[in-house]
């Protein structure tokens, strides 16, 4: 099957994400913005909300649509910028981004209007939602899936790993939980602050069926996402990344964990997009 | 439920916890969503015959509270009405920022049960006693909490919370034997608290299982010809504020009795309102003096913190002198 349509399809929508990044990133202004976080998963983001989840255009409440976490909540920039090129937010409600009485913030606020199903921004919490909803779907007999991204470095909070021994268990077929692996946190890389070792091993030895990829190539995640979906039990998809990704002054640069976007570098950014 | 007076003296020898195992086990008939979640607890929670009458309706996510809460609000966007149940520590404080994001903040609608809160499991020690939890729940905006008095208000309770849209903190207290407050059937509002006997000199306030040793404490005060309200609160947040308004004109000496620190309870909740009625009377707030106490029986530990019908009485007359 020729997929390349779709490859051009995803990447088109992810060069859209990384503008409205941009746009959101720059109105941050002085109270910066998680931007690192954010561009590593523009492509797994994008891959999700272009073409593998059932979602329908301007209707973010279609009851059979298939659900989203962002338990890495404050990566939030990309999901807003894909929930803004599937209709759900104007590009006018963007430039709310972290203002006063805004309905987006700098971790995402439950709005179902909005498409956004979940609040997060504690780290942890994402997947144990995600289980409970996976039930919830299974029992209602609808065979969605339910997505759920986190971060390497939120594999240091315990209620994940609860979380993740829970669902295999619960055999959740329809349970992806998808791990940006970017191998830095906050104040440091992974290996500093809290060695996470083989991700893969570890979801692995809980009893998913973990599958590693460049969580940038998107035919390659297009190909994993397809070998994984026939296994019976929840899968976990290491997705390796690099933070900051797409610019040269934030890839691989932990100072862009939460970071202010001058002028200059905005201006700089939006050249090296075209 | 049915309702009579055998039901009632058998639910009152088995004790709260039990009796919620078979409130569950009878909701579960007409309510087609219901789920219930423990962890690793169906037999403390009483809910061996629910589990296997009803495995469709039950979950064990084994010993992991932080997940049961999520889970449970996952369970809860999906339409699903979910009461979580294990015991109150692990069930409030443990896993309190998922209560805080998932129910508080996200509004997700849940049921908890804590089982064993209070002094009950004493000779377990405070590991496993619980006197935070309603200063902790209270603190988060959203959340019910009701404390009820007996076994029959624990099904009161527990059918009340089923039906409502709001997520509601069940504490229960006391043991097996738990004395009978209610003897019969009775309205049961939440939020609307009971006046189960009243009096002119001060009004007593309490929750839980003290409500019986309020009532046991009244009747050693009318022997001495002070005259007593009791109020059963069950409903610790919201606050019934007309029933402290009303008894604040009337009394000349409020006080509150809790199996719970005497910071952040049901004595807190009620100094809060008063504080800003005029010419209020004083209020003596009774319960444990913000102190982790050597362990030991139910029974020791109501002595050692002034629970007892007969400490309550002579904590109440040196503060009318």
């Amino acid at each position: 099957m020729d997929i390349s349509k779709d490859i051009e399809k995803i990447k088109n929508f992810s060069t859209e994400v990384k503008k409205n990044i941009l746009e959101m990133a720059f109105t941050a202004g002085a109270s910066s913005s998680h931007f690192g976080g954010a561009l590593s998963i523009v492509e797994i983001i994008s891959f999700l909300f272009s073409h593998k989840m059932k979602i329908k255009k301007n209707n973010p409440n279609w009851i059979d649509r298939d659900r989203f976490i962002l338990s890495k909540g404050h990566a939030c920039l990309a999901y807003y910028a894909a929930l803004c090129e599937v209709g759900y937010i104007t590009k006018e409600q963007l430039k709310t981004f972290e203002k006063d009485d805004s309905d987006l913030l700098g971790h995402p606020v439950i709005n179902r209007k909005l498409g956004i199903d979940f609040s997060n921004g504690s780290l942890g919490m994402g997947l144990s939602l995600g289980i409970g909803v996976a039930i919830a779907l299974k029992k209602n007999k609808k065979e969605n899936n339910i997505f759920v991204i986190l971060g390497d470095g939120e594999c240091n909070e315990g209620s994940v790993w609860e979380a993740a021994m829970a669902a295999p268990n619960l055999n959740l077929s329809n349970l992806y939980a998808i791990i940006d692996n970017n191998n830095f946190q906050q104040t440091g890389s992974n290996k500093e602050i809290m060695n996470t070792d083989s991700l893969y091993k570890k979801w692995s030895s809980f009893g998913w069926e973990t599958k590693e990829v460049d969580g940038h190539d998107i035919e390659k995640l297009c190909k994993i996402f397809e070998e994984s979906e026939q296994s019976p039990k929840p899968k976990a998809i290491i997705a390796k990344t690099v933070k900051g990704k797409g610019f040269s002054f934030s890839e691989n640069n932990n100072s862009w964990h939460h970071a202010v976007l001058s002028k200059t570098l905005y201006e700089q950014a939006k050249k090296e997009l075209i | 439920m049915i309702i009579n007076e055998r039901n009632i003296k058998v639910w009152s020898t088995i004790g709260s916890r039990a009796t919620f195992g078979i409130a569950a086990l009878e909701l579960a008939k007409e309510v087609d969503n219901l789920m219930v979640l423990t962890c690793d607890v169906s037999t403390s929670a009483g809910l061996d015959r629910y589990r296997k009458t009803y495995p469709d309706k039950y979950l064990d996510l084994g010993i992991a509270e932080q997940n049961l809460i999520g889970v449970a609000a996952g369970l809860s966007s999906e339409g699903f009405n979910v009461i979580t149940t294990t015991f109150a520590p692990f069930q409030t404080i443990r896993c309190c920022e998922q209560i805080k994001v998932n129910i508080g903040y996200m509004k997700q609608k849940i049921c908890m049960v804590g089982i064993a809160s209070g002094l009950t499991l004493g000779n377990l020690g405070f590991t496993h006693c619980c006197i935070e939890d309603v200063g902790i729940l209270r603190t988060i905006p959203g959340i019910t909490i009701i404390s009820p008095s007996d076994s029959l208000e624990t099904v009161k309770a527990l059918e009340a919370s089923i039906k409502s849209d709001k997520s509601i903190y069940i504490r229960l207290t006391g043991s097996s034997n738990n004395p009978i407050v209610n003897d019969r059937d009775y309205k049961f509002e939440i939020g609307k608290s009971i006046e189960l006997r009243e009096g002119k000199d001060l009004t007593i306030f309490c929750a839980g299982a003290m409500v019986y040793n309020c009532l046991e404490a009244a009747k050693k005060l009318s022997e001495k010809n002070i005259s007593c309200s009791v109020v059963n609160m069950h409903t610790i947040k919201p606050i019934d504020k007309d029933a402290i308004k009303k008894a604040s004109e009337k009394s000349k000496l409020i006080v509150s009795v809790e199996e719970h620190n005497i910071i952040g309870g049901l004595g807190s909740a009620i100094a809060e309102y008063k504080a800003i009625l005029n010419n209020s009377p004083k209020q003596l707030i009774i319960g444990v003096d913000d102190i982790y106490s050597k362990g030991g029986s139910y029974k020791f530990l109501q002595e050692k913190h002034g629970l007892t019908p007969g400490k309550i009485v002579d904590n109440i007359l040196q503060n009318l002198k």
